[in-house]
């Protein structure tokens, strides 16, 4: 009888498992575990990659190297302008840098891999091709002539 | 009798055995729906560098399909201006030519595409038509493919992999760009 009473009140609704709730916050936890990926550059130039149906993925992420292309962010157009600049690793650089860049890297690798080193570029749609032209040519002064222009998957 | 309902109704927890299930549902659903791999983009194999100039060669020029693009975006397509939205059936019927055409390729191995810009293209439209030079010779792999096998291009082995790709080379060459319409 008292637990009748108890339950008009209010108040003598069981209380709810909780044993399950570490799991779901676990699952979460993993879940942007996985899927978050650890940037270690941060993007001084606003990149936003064009679409493409023909995409193929890049493998084995140690031997690619990347290239920023894009107007510099409102952060830094004060001191860079809004011209279109390349970025490498986390600064600006000019073209002049892409080959000491290159080098850099190709030096981190053992020498049999090295003919399979890709340059991914991730460059901005609103980009002209000036600046995209003068980084081709320097590539293929650099003999770096493994490229993957970098895209999205295209939206249905 | 009625006592023992409410009883039944009152004392009883919620049953948690299920919520693993929701919970893996939920997990599962979310692996299958993100897209997180960004790491996707069209591979491009550059010509190594020379400052020899380019050997005269003479092609044919049934043979040659040559792709403008000027600083306005728009296109000119062997002299003549063309919509982006065409350029992957046009380039398909150049390379294949089904009616053999005394105009298109005379066999798709001699077929070659040839790209030039402005500097003052969008990187947006150079990689579209980039994009679309691509797929047009991806679709005829395919169809070429299904022909053959029975299967997509992507399905069938690596020896017949190499087979259509001898068939179907993809040559395009792109020209130095031009400059008439460099950002300021």
């Amino acid at each position: 009888m008292s637990k009748f009473k108890e339950s008009t009140a209010g108040k003598g609704a069981p209380a709810l498992n909780t044993a399950s709730l570490p799991d779901i916050v676990f699952m979460l936890l993993f879940f942007f575990m996985v899927v978050t990926k650890l940037r270690d550059t941060e993007l001084k130039v606003s990149v936003s990659t064009p679409e493409a149906s023909q995409l193929t993925k890049l493998e084995n992420k140690s031997l690619v190297n990347f290239l920023y292309v894009g107007r510099p962010t409102t952060k830094y157009q004060q001191v860079y302008g809004t011209k279109p600049r390349l970025q490498l690793g986390d600064k600006f650089a000019t073209i002049d840098d892409l080959p000491l860049f290159l080098e850099k890297h190709r030096s981190s690798i053992s020498e049999k891999q090295q003919s399979q080193i890709t340059s991914s570029l991730r460059i901005d749609g609103d980009v002209t091709m000036g600046i995209v032209g003068d980084i081709k040519t320097a590539l293929r002064k650099a003999n770096q002539l493994k490229i993957n222009y970098s895209a999205k998957p295209l939206q249905k | 009798m009625l006592k023992k309902k409410k009883n039944h109704r009152m004392g009883n927890e919620i049953n948690a055995g299920s919520m693993a299930d929701i919970a893996f549902l939920l997990l599962i659903f979310f692996l299958v729906t993100t897209q997180i791999s960004e790491d996707k983009g069209l591979l491009v194999k550059l010509p190594p560098w020379s400052t020899e100039p380019p050997p005269d060669f003479k092609a044919n020029s049934r043979n040659l399909y040559s792709v403008l693009v000027n600083a306005q975006n728009q296109l000119l397509v062997r002299g003549q201006p063309m919509d982006i939205e065409r350029l992957r059936e046009n380039t398909k019927l150049f390379i294949s030519n089904p009616r053999q055409e005394t105009d298109k390729a005379t066999t798709p191995q001699d077929a070659i595409v040839s790209l030039k810009n402005d500097r003052g293209t969008k990187y947006k439209t150079y990689l579209r038509v980039y994009n679309e030079l691509q797929a047009a010779y991806a679709e005829l792999r395919n169809e070429s493919a299904l022909k053959k096998y029975g299967k997509d291009f992507e399905f069938v082995t690596d020896d017949q992999k190499r087979e259509i790709r001898a068939e179907i080379p993809l040559i395009l060459s792109e020209a130095e760009p031009t400059a008439f319409g460099e950002e300021k």
